[in-house]
């Protein structure tokens, strides 16, 4: 099959980007969309251009790192699916097809479609994570916890910190992405302990950086690759109000 | 060169470790804050290292190519890992996890590691479920297990096809909070260029910033690296794309010895080859041969689509072959014998080379809803990938390079042969000989980072409390510097014509057809023969456009290709002096009449340690004999 690309071309942080034109011959339909990129950029670099810079590595979904905005959708028209794992039967031949990196005023471009998403790491480094030293673990199966709660919490875990829910967003709102860490925390015994602190830290650092508020537009659940649901940040709501609640009674 | 001394402890197995333990020095809180540690790599083993020294009060810089330590590629296993918790009361032990292991590995393997790797193996699962990892559990609330490649029992946790992720998202929260807490400062996108040795001990590393390009001298009293294996050698396998060899082999270039670099296992289910252009060949989790029964027709080039292929006509060779294990044989069983079918014609698709794994009959015995619960997001996997969904009809499935037996030697204190140096995880050798069993790398790993090297590592650093900061202005950091600079210049003047990429391709091809699955003395020469024919070319006609300045992902690619030069050889070389069949090492010459692996104990019984002696010099090697005193050494036979 054929295709026209339109690939946002940004040489670094500072410089002004814009879309360029690539028509490509011979595609595969068995292709995914990055080694379709691949595939373009073999002939860039043949014909002595620059390759159009692209983060990925695992390639099957898991990883997080790949995430392009395709025709106007994060991880482009299928849902369920990361970039890496979108083939090119999902385009028809001769379509146009738009390729641009996330756009967010806390996911700064750095190249191309690269961009930095350091803001997500600071989140975490609020309060990302359960207080536990090494050693001081108690045995495994001393704290039951039902397979109801265990089986949610997994389906908060399974987050994989692409920022798609934040390019999807029109506020450009990272609440999806916290949501699914906080309430996977909460709702385990082992991560209560620490869930009030942790909302509330989490919450702060999120507006700190520049992500939005929610809209309740669910546009992030409809683009997360891994089906993470709003529901989650029901639950962070509720947390986070709880939280306000229950400091000013310590007071 | 000195006598290679593995340093494992006297005493009976099961002591060794507690009692070497209560004899390792140690450094007091105070002087552990004037300590700085560099850990290269954050996956399961780097992650859990740099946080369980963090916790420590060691100062502690971590370093990843990826923009977060969270994306390392321990995120992409997927069936389990294991431990001897015996909780289902299947008479599972740590003895026993200790004698698969070693089973597994065919005798290739230490024992005092492996039987240490399983001990603290209880300890990672507490751990890893109070820092919340969403493990399987069963209706009671305790955590639940399954039984995986190759072992009778019942021993690895998982979350379902996600456990790699969900432990990596464990061991990355306890990362996260020592960077939190100052104790970690974290370096991501960065890659290692280079090892700085001072006076003989591992004093620092030299890091190529992916954005700016600039070159940065970091330093510390002691440098551990878990930079993972080196499958990419392949170019196809189901590692990610940035994994390489390039830190480790700087290592090895700087005078740590490599060991066993032939031994890599190829996994065998993964989805095939679908187009020219794949650089990456996804793995199907291994569990999946719980419920899956593999097959091919049993004509020759049969095109039937595979649900016309009536059962009588379906020859489920892993079933015939090995009526013991039937389709859990270990990985390089059932990779070979997937190659040997194929080989002779009978192969799936168009390509002919696959086969089927077919979950038809575990549906009619379970319902769809049992196999969805434990497999859904593998069955979506490979409906995205191929536009198949195996509920309806059988997986086609392929070998794979997965994973790498391999890598820096140590001795029991993880230490590499230069002083300071410490590999662990996959980038060590020690723990899985010529063999991995399933679920037995993210136990590794993590009983490495966590419970393992924080205690060894002190017993080296309780002689450098007097050290004082390591300044990076000294002459071996500037050499160390001046180095890479060269070297990138070099890249940078050639001015050829083909992309870092198509070499990579073109290695891979060579690789898997002279030192893959099957390999015999005359093609592992010519191996060696065509990687300097290919590297001659690449010298000469590579192109990497723009500067090294800035973000240049042909130039990042190029330096990795380069070092995949000089691995393949040595894998080659090592392959070439064993002349044996162990594990995933399969020689023609060495088989018995059935087509299976004959080892040779009495003369290869051992680890080969490979000396660098320059680039196209031929390397030393230097044998560490293996003592079996605990288990009696065995044919291992599935049948």
């Amino acid at each position: 099959m054929n295709v026209t690309l339109k690939i946002w071309r940004q040489k670094n942080a500072q410089a002004k980007g814009k879309f360029k034109t690539y028509p490509l011959q011979d595609v595969s339909p068995e292709m995914s969309v990055l080694e379709m990129l691949d595939y373009l950029n073999m002939q860039l670099i043949e014909k002595g251009d620059a390759p159009v810079a692209f983060e990925h590595d695992c390639r099957e979904g898991i990883c997080g790192t790949c995430g392009l905005y395709i025709n106007g959708r994060p991880h482009g028209p299928m849902r369920n699916t990361t970039t890496c794992e979108l083939h090119m039967r999902a385009f028809k031949d001769g379509e146009i097809i738009y390729i641009e990196p996330w756009r967010a005023r806390a996911f700064p471009v750095l190249k191309d479609l690269i961009v930095d998403r350091s803001s997500f790491e600071r989140i975490m480094h609020t309060a990302g994570f359960i207080s536990i030293n090494t050693g001081s673990a108690p045995e495994a199966n001393s704290t039951p916890v039902s397979k109801i709660i265990a089986d949610k919490a997994f389906d908060a875990a399974v987050c994989i910190g692409c920022g798609a829910c934040v390019a999807a967003c029109k506020n450009s709102s990272a609440m999806l992405y916290a949501a699914a860490k906080i309430a996977q925390y909460a709702m385990i015994p082992q991560g209560k302990v620490e869930a009030k602190e942790r909302v509330d830290k989490m919450v702060r650092q999120m507006d700190a950086e520049g992500f939005g508020f929610c809209s309740n537009t669910y546009g992030c659940e409809f683009d997360c690759p891994k089906g993470i649901s709003v529901d989650f940040i029901a639950l962070m709501n509720r947390e986070f109000f709880s939280s306000k609640v229950c400091k000013q009674k310590h007071k | 060169m000195q006598q290679l001394n593995s340093k494992i402890p006297e005493g009976p197995l099961a002591d060794k470790w507690s009692r070497y333990k209560a004899s390792l020095r140690l450094v007091s809180p105070a002087n552990k804050k004037k300590l700085e540690i560099i850990v290269v790599g954050t996956g399961l083993a780097g992650a859990s290292a740099a946080s369980a020294l963090g916790e420590l009060g060691y100062k502690v810089k971590a370093f990843c190519f990826q923009d977060s330590p969270r994306r390392a590629h321990s995120v992409a296993a997927q069936g389990g890992i294991n431990a001897a918790k015996n909780y289902k009361n299947d008479n599972d032990s740590i003895y026993r996890l200790f004698f698969d292991t070693i089973k597994g590995g065919d005798y290739r393997a230490r024992e005092a590691n492996v039987y240490r790797a399983a001990e603290v193996s209880n300890l990672v699962i507490d751990h890893y479920t109070a820092l919340g990892v969403p493990f399987a559990r069963d209706y009671g609330g305790a955590l639940d297990t399954r039984s995986f490649g190759g072992v009778q029992v019942s021993r690895t946790f998982y979350a379902k096809g996600q456990t790699g992720q969900q432990c990596l998202l464990g061991a990355y929260s306890s990362l996260t909070r020592q960077i939190a807490k100052g104790t970690v400062k974290m370096f991501s996108r960065r890659d290692m260029l280079d090892l700085v040795i001072v006076e003989g001990k591992a004093r620092g590393i030299i890091t190529r910033n992916l954005v700016s390009g600039e070159l940065e001298r970091h330093s510390a009293h002691a440098v551990v690296l878990a930079t993972g294996g080196y499958g990419t050698v392949f170019y196809l396998s189901t590692l990610g794309l940035g994994s390489n060899a390039s830190a480790a082999w700087n290592a090895h270039k700087k005078g740590a010895l490599f060991a066993n670099p032939s031994f890599i296992q190829i996994h065998p289910t993964s989805i095939p080859v679908l187009n020219d252009y794949q650089c990456k060949l996804t793995l199907m989790s291994e569990s999946l041969r719980n419920d899956g029964r593999v097959w091919v027709s049993k004509e020759k080039g049969d095109k039937r689509h595979p649900t016309e292929i009536p059962e009588e006509e379906r020859d489920y060779y892993l079933e015939r072959k090995y009526p013991a294990f039937g389709n859990l044989v270990p990985r390089d069983v059932a990779s070979r014998a997937a190659k040997e079918r194929c080989d002779a014609g009978y192969g799936a698709g168009d390509s002919g080379l696959s086969v089927y794994l077919d979950f038809k009959d575990a549906i009619d015995a379970h319902g769809k809803k049992a196999i969805q619960d434990k497999y859904g997001n593998l069955f979506e996997m490979y409906e995205k990938i191929t536009g198949i969904n195996p509920y309806n009809q059988p997986m086609r499935i392929y070998p794979a390079g997965h994973y790498t037996m391999g890598g820096l030697w140590v001795d029991y204190n993880l230490m590499t042969t230069i002083p300071g140096l410490f590999a662990i995880g996959e980038s060590n050798f020690s723990d899985h000989g010529a063999n991995r069993l399933g679920a037995n790398s993210l136990m590794q790993c993590s009983g490495d980072g966590y419970f393992i090297l924080p205690n060894t590592i002190g017993d080296y650093l309780a002689d450098e409390i007097r050290t004082g900061k390591i300044p990076t202005d000294q002459q071996p950091f500037k050499e160390a510097e001046k180095g890479v600079e060269e070297k990138i210049q070099k890249f940078m003047a050639i001015g050829g014509r083909k992309s870092a990429s198509s070499f990579h391709k073109r290695l891979g091809k060579i690789m898997w057809d002279h030192c893959g699955m099957r390999r015999d003395a005359e093609g592992l020469q010519k191996g060696k023969e065509l990687l300097n024919e290919l590297e001659e070319e690449f010298w000469k006609d590579l192109r990497i456009p723009g500067n090294d300045r800035e973000i240049n992902q042909e130039l990042e690619k190029a330096l990795k290709v380069a070092d995949f030069f000089e691995v393949g050889r040595l894998m080659c070389e090592d392959a070439i002096q064993r002349e044996e069949s162990c594990g995933a090492h399969f020689r023609e010459e060495h088989q018995t009449e059935t087509g299976e692996a004959k080892r040779d104990d009495k003369n290869f019984a051992y680890v080969a340690a490979w000396e660098y002696k320059g680039h196209r010099e031929k390397p030393d090697m230097h044998k560490e004999p293996l003592r079996f005193e605990h288990v009696e050494i065995k044919e291992r036979s599935y049948k």
